[in-house]
């Protein structure tokens, strides 16, 4: 009796219905996106340590300022805000981790309005973006303060904790006064005058760069975290560093003199932040495996151009935007065989 | 992943959706309990549907032809149960429609024999008299598609069929049903694969059979009788292997060209519940009334694998099962290609594989669809190497042309593994399915233009 009346509950009720498949995976596109905000935590975490109040403040205003613009422009255009999809947050992370970390705070809310602005919202917003928004964002800034973003500061400095570089504070529309040392990152050190730093130092983050730039060890354990996970395309770091390293390989066994070893050239500057972080950008990368193997090697030969011949000491942020304009070509050019289709429709493999 | 596929055994890409295979694989199938009234719509294959044989108020035998085939493309239909035919008149059905059908009421008490016809024995019989007899026999697929099985079988001039496929693959999610026929109806299984073997003049037979099965796999492997050509082989577990052109590729290495049929690199492919059907019902010259049918998902309470007679409503077989409270999705077949029932007035039909259901929030429904990232997750999914990502944006531009012409479209078989994997939830298969019935209706009235 008992099924009786749970026929009439039966009878009563109306079916959801929908078109198959009727499962899906789970994990949301904003569920990857806010994977890659863990995934950059320890990076940003050590940043704050080596380099105290200023780096943090820098962090949390450039995350800001992409936040509130995201929010502000879909306002603006009559669209739901699509500040839960945590893309904005990865691109105002990113933008603060590409910076010197005293970095005057105006100019880093100003490079996070246009990365957003500019290197977003133009396009149509997430998905549609060409390039890398924190990279369009920091080639804004480059363009545009070209002292400031070269002006460095001191790793594990002692009062870092309990003062603010003067530079961080300067007031809006104000170039910064010079407390740091200007040009001498590894790079630059190599570049101008033949340096070398210790590869080590390097690594572990023990030589001042840029926020986020400094400890290599973070940036590849926050890599293989979401590579595990499914949420980042391996092969295009492993396809970048590996060009990287085999072509100075080869330029530093013929001139050891001139050309420095592989080994600096992976662990110095922006490469493996850009190399894990954001060349890996699903949406400026290419969507086939070869296409992203291609886009990688031309991403590593692109920097190691940049770094050795070209007037810039570094090259990783130039590189990547001209691996993001390849990318669409890349896609309409490499396209996998469709099954059934060409010389293999017929063929007996066994 | 592209450069490191080196599988040889199974096809390229594809997806790992939870199985949920647990919770049936080990009910043994059980006779189902006949409804007081069996609904019958006369459309329950691919092709023409059957025309009724019967009049209103006639008795029938259960057993008995009610509806012949209605063409070529179309198979009979016979009695289910021994009872009176109410009505001749327009039946719900899965799609939505009201269709052509037949309203049967059983007898109350009676023996339920069945009606035998003319037998055909496999070894004297010609390849049309089995062809013949198949079709008679009411067979379509009964894997899902309900694709008339003698037509499939049917070898055109100049070619040949150098394998017949047997697929035990089962990939759905929940469905069990041939694991357990391949346990339970070995014998019907080899018998039917006589006539097959027969009827295609296939040199030898493979049965395909995933590796989650491997009970079953063993079992038919030690059943094969002496001296037939006949080999069990195990394939990885991947969704959709159970696919005609995956499973071609998996165990022949060979792909079925772009808009061809399997037979044109020389396979077959017959589905296993419909190979052990054929095996019991062609020695006694009876039609098919019944099939098995696995009832699953959260949402039910006796779940199995059940021996079910076609017609019976829905409602019915809910009843006897016991269906929770607050069901809110049912699934014929199974939950990545079945179809959802919005009306439980339907009734199980020749294809009906599963019924899965599910309770509120049983089912992760997306909330929002967010734009398409580029993040290759479908592109590694697509079991023939589409591009699902750029389709579904051509399909926003509505330009289903180029995607026909350029990217391959009517080549996608609505598996699926696009829109389960894709992180932004986007409807790609839905976008598809559309695309290719424009399609399909362009080219059709361009040729009716001339």
């Amino acid at each position: 009796m008992q099924g009786k009346s749970q026929i009439q509950n039966v009878f009563k009720k109306t079916l959801n219905i929908s078109t198959s498949p009727h499962l899906v995976r789970g994990i949301g596109t904003n569920d990857i996106m806010r994977n890659v905000v863990w995934a950059l935590l320890p990076t940003a975490l050590y940043a704050v340590y080596a380099f105290g109040l200023s780096a943090l403040l820098l962090l949390v205003t450039s995350t800001v300022a992409c936040v509130l613009t995201e929010h502000f422009l879909a306002k603006k255009s009559k669209q739901p805000s699509t500040i839960s999809d945590w893309s904005a947050v990865i691109t105002g992370l990113l933008l603060g981790l590409t910076l010197p970390p005293n970095f005057p705070l105006w100019m880093a809310f100003l490079g996070g309005i246009v990365s957003i602005a500019l290197g977003k919202f133009v396009f149509g917003g997430l998905g549609y973006n060409v390039f890398n928004p924190a990279l369009v964002g920091r080639a804004f800034l480059q363009a545009a303060f070209p002292v400031a973003i070269t002006t460095w500061f001191p790793v594990f400095s002692p009062d870092r904790f309990s003062s603010v570089s003067v530079a961080t504070s300067t007031l809006p529309l104000m170039e910064p006064a010079t407390d740091g040392f200007t040009g001498a990152t590894p790079l630059s050190a190599f570049k101008f005058d033949h340096i070398s730093t210790d590869t080590y130092d390097l690594a572990m983050g023990f030589i001042t760069g840029s926020t986020g730039e400094t400890c290599a060890v973070l940036i590849i354990l926050g890599g293989i975290y979401l590579a595990v996970r499914k949420m980042l395309n391996w092969h295009i770091p492993v396809s970048i560093l590996a060009t990287v390293y085999v072509l100075t390989a080869l330029l530093h066994f013929s001139n050891p003199e001139k050309y420095p070893t592989p080994e600096f050239m992976l662990f110095s500057g922006g490469l493996m932040l850009g190399a894990v972080f954001m060349a890996t950008d699903m949406v400026g990368s290419p969507i086939t495996t070869a296409g992203v193997w291609i886009y990688g090697a031309l991403i590593g030969a692109l920097v190691v151009v940049i770094r050795l011949w070209g007037g810039l000491p570094e090259g990783v942020m130039y590189a990547i935007l001209l691996g993001n304009a390849v990318s669409p070509h890349l896609d309409n050019l490499i396209r996998p065989r469709v099954y059934g289709t060409g010389n293999r429709g017929e063929k007996v493999r066994g | 992943m592209g450069f490191f596929n080196f599988h040889t055994n199974t096809f390229k890409h594809g997806v790992h959706p939870p199985e949920h295979k647990d919770e049936t694989n080990k009910l043994p199938i059980r006779q189902f309990t006949f409804s007081p009234l069996v609904i019958l719509p006369m459309a329950q294959h691919l092709g023409a549907p059957s025309v009724p044989v019967v009049r209103e108020g006639q008795e029938v035998m259960r057993g008995q032809l009610l509806a012949k085939a209605g063409g070529y493309m179309s198979v009979p239909l016979h009695a289910p149960v021994s009872g009176t035919v109410r009505k001749i008149a327009n039946v719900p059905t899965i799609s939505g429609k009201m269709a052509q059908g037949i309203y049967l009421q059983a007898f109350p008490f009676s023996g339920q024999e069945v009606l035998e016809g003319k037998p055909i024995d496999w070894q004297t019989a010609t390849r049309e008299e089995i062809l013949q007899g198949i079709q008679d026999a009411g067979i379509v697929g009964l894997g899902g598609a309900a694709f008339p099985t003698h037509v499939k079988l049917k070898i055109p001039d100049g070619k040949h069929c150098d394998l017949l496929i047997i697929n035990g693959i089962e990939c759905e999610p929940y469905l069990t049903t041939d694991h357990r026929v391949m346990l339970e109806q070995s014998d019907d299984i080899f018998t039917g694969i006589r006539y097959l073997l027969k009827a295609t003049g296939a040199p030898k037979c493979v049965i395909g059979i995933e590796a989650n099965k491997q009970d079953a796999a063993d079992h038919l492997a030690s059943k094969i009788p002496p001296g037939m050509p006949v080999s069990v082989q195990v394939v990885p577990v991947k969704y959709p292997q159970g696919a005609e052109k995956m499973l071609i590729t998996a165990l022949m290495g060979r792909e079925v060209p772009s808009g061809g049929l399997p037979i044109e690199v020389g396979g077959v492919v017959v589905n296993v519940a419909t190979t052990a059907e054929i095996g019991r019902l062609l020695p006694h010259g009876r039609g098919i009334q019944e099939r098995v049918v696995t009832i699953s998902g959260p949402g039910v309470q006796k779940k199995g694998n059940y021996l079910i007679p076609i017609g019976t409503p829905l409602r019915y077989v809910l009843e006897q099962v016991g269906a929770d409270e607050n069901i809110s999705e049912v699934y014929m077949g199974g939950p990545m290609m079945g179809v959802a029932v919005s009306n439980l007035d339907i009734s199980i039909t020749k294809g009906t594989s599963g019924i899965v259901v599910f309770k509120e929030n049983d089912i992760k429904r997306p909330d929002k669809v967010y734009p398409c990232i580029k993040c290759g997750a479908c592109v590694d999914a697509c079991p023939i190497s589409l591009n699902p990502s750029k389709l579904g944006l051509l399909a926003k531009f509505e330009v289903y042309e180029e995607m026909a012409a350029k990217y391959n479209l009517m080549d996608c078989f609505e598996c699926g593994s696009c829109s389960y994997v894709c992180p932004s939830h986007i409807p790609l298969v839905q976008y598809f399915r559309s695309s290719k019935s424009i399609v399909r209706k362009r080219n059709a009235a361009a040729k009716a233009a001339g």
